[in-house]
């Protein structure tokens, strides 16, 4: 896709500094703006990024849809893990301050750290698989497409995505 | 569910969280059970520890009382209080009782209407239902209420459309939109509560609500959450989503929502209307579940007209469910003691009567193949005991004496009777209502008994699995017709106490 050289470039450049920001809102986020869900959300944008330039396939072997599948869930049971935790030391569901005996405030920011941490891969996830569910789609209708014309499948063989396929070279 | 005791965790102190945690831990982890009926098979040892947690609380709730549960920690009306009295924790049996009956049910039944690799999604959407539902009723904070009912219509979407029937993804997709407008309505509604009194917890509003309550915005507010709860439970104008919801969805799916969706929406109707609004001076002589009286009225009306005219087996048990809704709805709009005691009891009277119609309904499917009534001819012969089964759930659905709904029908009358001439003309109503109910429980019995079955020789008896949860329910359908301590105390109990916070 030699067309597309200056999304692609700069796709590179940005790429890495969308996920660094991403995981800056996660950690960062008890103590300044900030959030699983907004960083879930940057997280997401950053590989939604990666596959809208690079292609579907690619992104998809970069992270592929079972892992996905896998963090959604995960990220969920690393939420309620916590507040199970927080039940079997004795305390409320959620009541963070058990989880370190000596001091509950810094028990306090270890839970929702880690829960916050839960909720972001959670979005992220979610984020990515209903990206990877739509543009999917798209490739499906176009192969049904090309089974009725069999010229379409040499063509289909250069494409790297059905974002870049849908555009065409220019 | 022994967990061991270690120092400082009381499973009994803990057994509000854990309600709705069990099944919020288990939804994620039954994702990953992908071998052959595992998630099943998880939902199911999920859904019986869940059961078992409701019948606790219930019986806590009946020796001592109210119980209230902190989330994280926070007091209320700061933090989320989990409260728990006699009407919720009876509702919260039903729900999880309810599930774990239909669970054995939909082995078989979901083996044949939902694909295979999709399974454990479906279990796992099945056990966020479950825990939104639970959350629903279990939580004492407003707006907490709103998310759950975010969580269980998410899941009750995926549920719906997870069949292989393509009407469903249009059925499905009608009641994202409509539930979606609910939704809307309802959060409208508790954010204009929560400017005019600063809270969201629930018994702290009904306290603070005195001094703002003859406002606009509080009459707003009002006007919001019945809408939008109206819309929840499918109420007469705002039904549309239902027949095709249940119609269309997998049977067992029709069977867990038939039985316990509605009825969560109602318990929050109920909620706000007494907890909430109840002591409010301005709306003491408005009364506004009686502005739900007329509509309530077409609702049994209309619905059991039109579920007479139905083709589709399915169709006309979700047409009855629109009726049935009426007569609980009529209950809490007259508002008298015996009023809301018929119209609760009859929330649980019909959970059992219509999950175990539905119950019959998708075994017809199962082995038929299709539930529409022509495809039912001679089906009384094929499969006896699962039309027999239907019959009997179908005197319970009209109200023949020594059936459940006969209790409840028998209290909304006697409610009705109480108020003068408009009274006997409600109550000649319900009793018409009820004829109607025989005739389209009749047109079925007809085909099936009297019309020589199709010729097709391989349909057979359904299946253990399905026949023991469905006669379950049939026989429970008796039980409670005849045994009313556990139903109707319970109910008299929570209407009183309901009844106790409006005077």
């Amino acid at each position: 896709m030699i067309e597309h050289l200056v999304p692609r470039v700069l796709a590179k450049l940005l790429i890495p500094f969308i996920l660094l920001f991403g995981l800056y809102v996660q950690f960062h986020g008890d103590f300044g703006p900030g959030g699983g869900f907004q960083a879930g959300v940057i997280f997401a944008a950053g590989i939604i990024l990666y596959a809208l330039i690079y292609g579907l396939d690619q992104a998809r072997g970069v992270i592929s849809p079972g892992l996905v599948s896998v963090l959604v869930a995960l990220g969920l049971l690393i939420y309620a893990g916590v507040g199970v935790a927080t039940l079997l030391l004795g305390g409320e569901f959620l009541n963070y301050g058990v989880l370190d005996s000596h001091d509950p405030v810094h028990g306090q920011h270890l839970g929702i750290l880690i829960i916050e941490f839960g909720v972001g891969m959670t979005v992220a996830a979610v984020m990515i698989t209903i990206f990877y569910q739509f543009a999917g789609r798209l490739k499906i209708t176009r192969e049904l497409e090309s089974d009725d014309d069999d010229e379409d499948e040499q063509a289909d063989d250069h494409a790297d995505g059905p974002v870049a396929d849908a555009r065409g070279p220019r | 569910m022994s967990t061991a005791t270690q120092a400082g965790f009381s499973l009994l102190a803990s057994l509000p969280a854990l309600q709705v945690v069990v099944p919020m831990v288990a939804a994620p982890i039954c994702t990953f059970l992908r071998f052959r009926n595992g998630p099943w098979a998880f939902a199911l040892l999920v859904s019986a520890a869940v059961f078992w947690i409701s019948v606790m609380l219930l019986q806590q709730v009946l020796t001592h009382g109210v119980i209230s549960y902190e989330m994280g920690g926070w007091a209320p009306p700061i933090g989320i209080e989990y409260r728990i009295d006699e009407i919720n924790a009876f509702v919260l049996m039903i729900v999880s009782g309810i599930s774990l009956v239909s669970l054995p049910y939909a082995l078989r039944s979901v083996e044949r209407e939902v694909p295979r690799d999709k399974h454990h999604l479906f279990y796992a959407g099945w056990l966020l239902c479950l825990c939104g539902l639970l959350g629903i009723t279990i939580t004492g904070d407003a707006f907490n209420i709103f998310v759950f009912l975010e969580i269980s219509s998410l899941a009750t979407y995926m549920l719906m459309a997870s069949g292989r029937d393509p009407r469903a993804l249009t059925a499905a997709f009608q009641y994202l939109v409509l539930g979606t407008l609910g939704a809307t309505f309802i959060l409208i509604g508790v954010g204009l509560l929560y400017i005019m009194t600063g809270t969201l917890n629930i018994a702290d509003m009904a306290d603070r609500l005195g001094p703002v309550s003859d406002t606009t915005s509080v009459r707003a507010a009002a006007a919001f959450l019945i809408a939008g709860i109206a819309l929840k439970f499918a109420l007469f104008p705002a039904h549309f989503w239902l027949p095709n919801g249940y119609a269309y969805s997998p049977s067992a799916v029709a069977v867990f929502l038939s039985a316990t969706a509605t009825k969560v929406s109602i318990y929050v109707l109920l909620r706000f209307e007494f907890t909430v609004f109840g002591e409010v001076a301005a709306f003491q002589d408005l009364h506004f579940a009686r502005l739900l009286l007329p509509f309530a009225v077409l609702a049994f009306l209309i619905g059991s007209m039109v579920a007479i005219f139905q083709t589709d087996l399915k169709r006309l048990l979700a047409w009855s469910s629109v009726a049935q809704i009426g007569y609980i709805v009529v209950g809490i709009g007259l508002g008298s003691s015996d009023g809301l005691t018929g119209g609760i009891v009859h929330i649980f009277n019909h959970a059992l009567t219509k999950a175990a119609l539905f119950m019959a309904a998708g075994a017809m499917f199962l082995r038929i193949g299709s539930t529409r009534i022509d495809n039912l001819a001679g089906v009384g012969k094929i499969m006896p005991w699962t039309t027999l089964a239907f019959v009997l759930a179908g005197l319970s659905l009209i109200g023949v004496p020594t059936t459940a709904g006969f209790v409840s029908k028998w209290y909304l009358v006697l409610a009705a009777l109480q108020h003068g001439n408009a009274g006997y003309f409600l109550a000649a109503l319900i009793l018409f209502s009820s004829i109607l109910a025989v005739i389209y429980v009749w047109r079925v019995v007809e085909v099936a008994y009297f019309r020589e079955p199709a010729g097709d020789a391989t349909v057979r008896e359904a299946p253990l699995s399905m026949l023991v949860p469905l006669w379950l329910l049939t026989l429970a359908c008796f039980y409670f017709g005849l045994e009313t301590q556990y139903s109707v105390d319970i109910a008299r109990v929570a209407a009183e106490s309901l009844l106790g916070i409006a005077r």
